[in-house]
């Protein structure tokens, strides 16, 4: 098994219509197309999926670990940005 | 409606998808890369779940599957062709997949006892029928070497390609009609892939036309040990 020449790609899958796509996995292919098909049958052949983005992973910026504490230890403090002095009404389930 | 099945159609329809079902799934393990893998693997088990109610239509699945033998399958001769390079086994789905696709949406069109099964599977073989002609495509027009390879294949199977247009009894389509399209599909997809459309009859050559009759290739009856070997050995086992 040598697939060194395909690059990876990250897949993202809107499980029903309404809700965000969210990161599934990666997988390798070699152009968009195929992508598409090997993630309908690594990532939704359960019924997971209505909807499938692939992006090539190098497309992807990530902040860094070492950057941890500068991006995210500030808003640890800072209660008043959560929005959880909300009552949250009943059947609302997305929220 | 209730329709009494016609058995030789149900055995027909249900060898095939049973026997390239047990081909794709000797790519487990095997196959180029893991993504592919999965594909093939998928493709497999929708077949097999295809084999099981057509034959459970005409009998038990089991018995028929495990405990026939070679001579009394119905496949046809394309579908049991060893998988040999991945070129092969892409051209043995490009030929099938686009038969059976055209044949699903027939039978899914007509009221009859095959109506349920091809309502639901012609999804099914419509993905099949995509990935084949998605992968002719890349090996087609690709590098020199997949380019050749899969012209080999190509032409090695395009023989047994004749076979899928004898009328099946118990099948009221329009066979040659359904052979037109298929033809017209397959040259299509080759000239896309920048391959050319084999010559050589497509009927009435010496291996033609007799895999509806029980006469297989060779590599058959191998495929056929290894898919039995279990069931006969441990009959009635379970797990």
């Amino acid at each position: 098994m040598t697939h060194t020449d395909w690059p990876l790609w990250e897949v993202f899958v809107r499980s029903r219509r309404g809700l965000s796509h969210t990161h599934a996995g990666s997988l390798h292919a070699p152009d968009a197309e195929l992508a598409l098909r090997n993630a309908r049958d690594l990532y939704t052949r359960r019924g997971e999926g209505v909807s499938i983005w692939v992006v090539p992973a190098t497309a992807v910026t990530a902040s860094s670990p070492d950057e941890k504490d500068p991006f995210f230890e500030p808003s640890a403090d800072k209660p008043y940005r959560h929005p959880t002095f909300y009552e949250i009404p009943e059947g609302v389930k997305h929220l | 409606m209730t329709a009494t099945v016609p058995a030789t159609a149900a055995l027909a329809l249900g060898d095939d998808a049973l026997v390239l079902s047990h081909r794709l799934g000797e790519w487990a393990g095997h196959a180029p890369v893991l993504e592919e893998e999965v594909a093939l693997a998928n493709i497999a088990l929708d077949l097999l779940g295809q084999a099981r109610v057509l034959l459970s239509m005409t009998g038990d699945e089991d018995e028929l599957a495990y405990l026939r033998e070679e001579r009394a399958f119905r496949n046809l001769q394309l579908v049991e062709q060893p998988n040999g390079d991945f070129a092969h086994t892409i051209a043995r789905q490009l030929y099938f997949s686009t038969y059976q696709h055209l044949l699903y949406a027939e039978l899914a069109a007509q009221e009859g006892p095959f109506q349920p099964l091809a309502g639901k599977a012609v999804k099914e073989v419509a993905y099949h029928r995509d990935h084949a002609e998605q992968w002719t495509l890349r090996l087609g027009d690709g590098t020199g070497l997949s380019h050749d390879r899969m012209s080999r294949a190509c032409d090695a199977l395009w023989r047994f390609t004749g076979e899928m247009f004898q009328p099946i009894p118990g099948v009221d389509i329009d066979w040659a009609a359904l052979e037109t399209s298929w033809l017209a599909s397959v040259t299509d997809v080759l000239g896309r892939a920048t391959l050319t459309v084999p010559e050589g009859p497509r009927t009435g050559a010496w291996a033609a036309g007799a895999g509806r009759q029980g006469l297989h290739t060779e590599s058959f009856g191998r495929m056929l040990a290894e898919m039995q070997h279990l069931h006969r050995s441990h009959p009635g086992a379970s797990w």
